[in-house]
């Protein structure tokens, strides 16, 4: 197994998840396995071919762009329609920054 | 600005400054940079907010194809090489108001790289590398504190999230917070020319992030840095960093190590300190951004904007100088922006009198709009008007002395200068027949006076000048009172 539970941790705090420590050993080797799978494509012969940014196909000059004008979308009801604790006009989170 | 420090100034002096500066800077669009949301500043919380810039499922961007062109055209004004390819990627964090959970940035493939610009500091020019300039999104707005229940929760304002701005960073190459200073300013006066930023920092449009660290003079190795952040004044970061700077050498001193950390300014206290925020993990596995296809910048775009940029101020400087024989003062205050450059040019023109307009347009116009509280527009004394006055008291209608009187009328009532000069009848006097008139008149007057002129003391003169300026209401000519008096005077 390449994967190692350091690494499985650190994943898991960068997602934000919190992990037991049985968890970590029922992800692992999923994880890994997954890795295993994708780690094929190593096994090709890319001499000379640039890497792709993107999957879609290059467009003529101009492709996928937009001309700026605006133009009015969601009222701050709907825009936070979905939000858990909606406060007074705003998004409402715990506190996150804290003075030393 | 001279900063009080605690360090003694030989201690400071074995000491290398390393400043690295980030400047963020909001493009002027009138829609975000990928969705059609309003991008105006001030507009109700979550007001100019859509399924993009909310980062709700599904959503995808598409690029503001004017955000690329005032990119570009920052990148040039910059000295920058533009890349004909470059892409967007993700840069993964968690933070209440980035609400995908990534901003979309540019990282490996920037839009444009290796630029520059020079600044100006005691009369020595100095180049400034500027590494890259990109272009990514705009995060909301978290307010801390002002709500009753601030202690416990943030709130999040979702309208500045995805407003275009271009990232700005400068190679490792300035050496003293008055380097950045100068550095700042003349990037905003850039950004200014080239009309792609309004560079309002109590509204967030320009913002700046410093990397500082202080290494023994002559060694190799960069110190540790630090980074100050939340700095919203030129002034602010030139003390920030001279705290900043002290602060460091006062650790090395003491034989610590600088901690890598993020620091905000407290313009309060006049210090820094660390910012602690529960969200510490800073692993941004930035990827390349698969909603948007890789942004082409074809020769005929580049070549169009490039054309399209106008002179930039430094330029503009050096020609004022050679065109108009200004001196570099006057020449370096008239461009620091665009509007009172071209403003002077047009006075000059039309006047003829290059350094007569410069000295108006520096010293007297400003006072002038000052006594109206006005600030300057080309609109308030139209530059016609202007040269007008200028030419009235180059050909000596006026005196310089009511010439500023007269401005003061022309900025209150918008008048042309001989409407006020005719309206108030303030030409200047110089018939040598109506000046003896009065000059005879004082001269009856005072006896005690014209005796001590006549024994010798040639210094009344002066008084009796005075005398005559003060019965014209300053209108007449100096010189030809001088002449008539020494003629009435002269023991006759």
């Amino acid at each position: 197994m390449a994967l190692t539970e350091k690494e499985v941790r650190y994943v898991a705090e960068l997602a934000h998840l919190k992990l037991t420590d049985a968890e970590v050993q029922h992800f692992m080797p999923q994880l890994d396995s997954i890795l295993e799978y994708i780690a094929k494509l190593n096994e090709l012969n890319l001499q000379g071919i640039d890497p792709m940014a993107q999957v879609l196909a290059e467009g003529p000059p101009g492709f996928a762009l937009r001309r700026d004008a605006a133009r009015p979308m969601f009222t701050p009801e709907v825009a936070l329609a979905n939000a858990p604790d909606p406060g007074p006009g705003l998004f409402k989170v715990p506190r996150v920054i804290d003075k030393e | 600005m001279p900063v009080e420090t605690m360090i003694a100034p030989e201690v400071r002096a074995r000491y290398e400054v390393v400043i690295g500066l980030e400047v963020h800077v909001q493009l002027l669009t009138q829609s975000k940079i990928f969705c059609a949301c309003s991008t105006r500043f001030g507009a109700p919380p979550n007001s100019n907010t859509c399924p993009v810039c909310l980062g709700l499922p599904g959503a995808l961007p598409v690029l503001n194809r004017d955000a690329v062109t005032m990119a570009i055209k920052a990148a040039l004004g910059l000295n920058c090489t533009v890349n004909p390819y470059s892409r967007f990627a993700r840069k993964n964090y968690f933070y209440p108001d980035l609400p995908k959970g990534y901003q979309i940035s540019q990282y490996d493939q920037p839009l444009a790289e290796h630029g520059w610009l020079e600044i100006e500091l005691d009369g020595v020019r100095k180049q400034i590398g500027v590494t890259r300039v990109h272009l990514e999104e705009d995060a909301g707005k978290s307010l801390h504190e002002g709500f009753a229940d601030s202690d416990r929760v943030s709130y999040i304002d979702l309208n500045r999230s995805g407003v275009p701005l271009i990232e700005i960073v400068s190679e490792p190459d300035l050496r003293s917070p008055e380097e950045s200073y100068a550095y700042l300013t003349e990037l905003k006066t850039i950004m200014l020319y080239l009309e792609v930023s309004d560079c309002n920092m109590e509204e967030g449009s320009l913002r700046c992030d410093a990397n500082v660290s202080v290494r023994p003079r002559g060694a190799e190795k960069f110190g540790t840095k630090t980074e100050v952040k939340n700095v919203n004044s030129f002034r602010f970061i030139q003390r920030a960093l001279a705290y900043e700077i002290d602060r460091q050498i006062e650790i090395v001193e003491d034989g610590g190590h600088v901690q890598q950390e993020t620091r905000l300014w407290d313009s309060r206290e006049q210090r820094t300190y660390a910012m602690r925020t529960k969200e510490h993990a800073h692993d941004y596995r930035y990827f390349p951004e698969p909603d948007l296809p890789p942004l082409v910048v074809p020769d005929a775009w580049l070549e169009e904007v490039r054309r399209s940029l106008p002179e930039l101020p430094q330029a503009k400087e050096d020609r004022f100088i050679r065109e108009y024989r200004l001196p570099k003062q006057d020449a370096a205050l008239l461009v620091t922006s665009r509007a009172q450059a071209d403003y002077f040019e047009e006075v000059a023109k039309l006047c003829g009198e290059p350094k007569s307009a410069a000295n108006w347009i520096l010293n007297d116009l400003p006072f002038a709009l000052d006594q109206h509280g006005k600030t300057f527009s080309k609109d308030t004394v139209p530059a016609a008007n202007l040269a007008e006055l200028v030419t009235e008291v180059v050909k000596g209608t006026i005196t310089g002395k009511i010439g500023k009187d007269v401005l003061s009328e022309m900025v209150g009532n918008g008048t042309s200068a001989l409407e006020v000069i005719a309206a108030k009848g303030l030409a200047q006097i110089s018939d040598p027949e109506k000046i003896a008139q009065t000059a005879r008149e004082i001269v009856a007057a005072n006896p005690k006076q014209v005796e001590q002129y006549r024994s010798g003391k040639t210094a009344t003169l002066g008084w009796f000048v005075g005398q005559v300026m003060k019965a014209t209401r300053g209108q007449a000519n100096a010189q030809v009172v001088q002449e008539v008096l020494k003629r009435e005077l002269g023991g006759s």
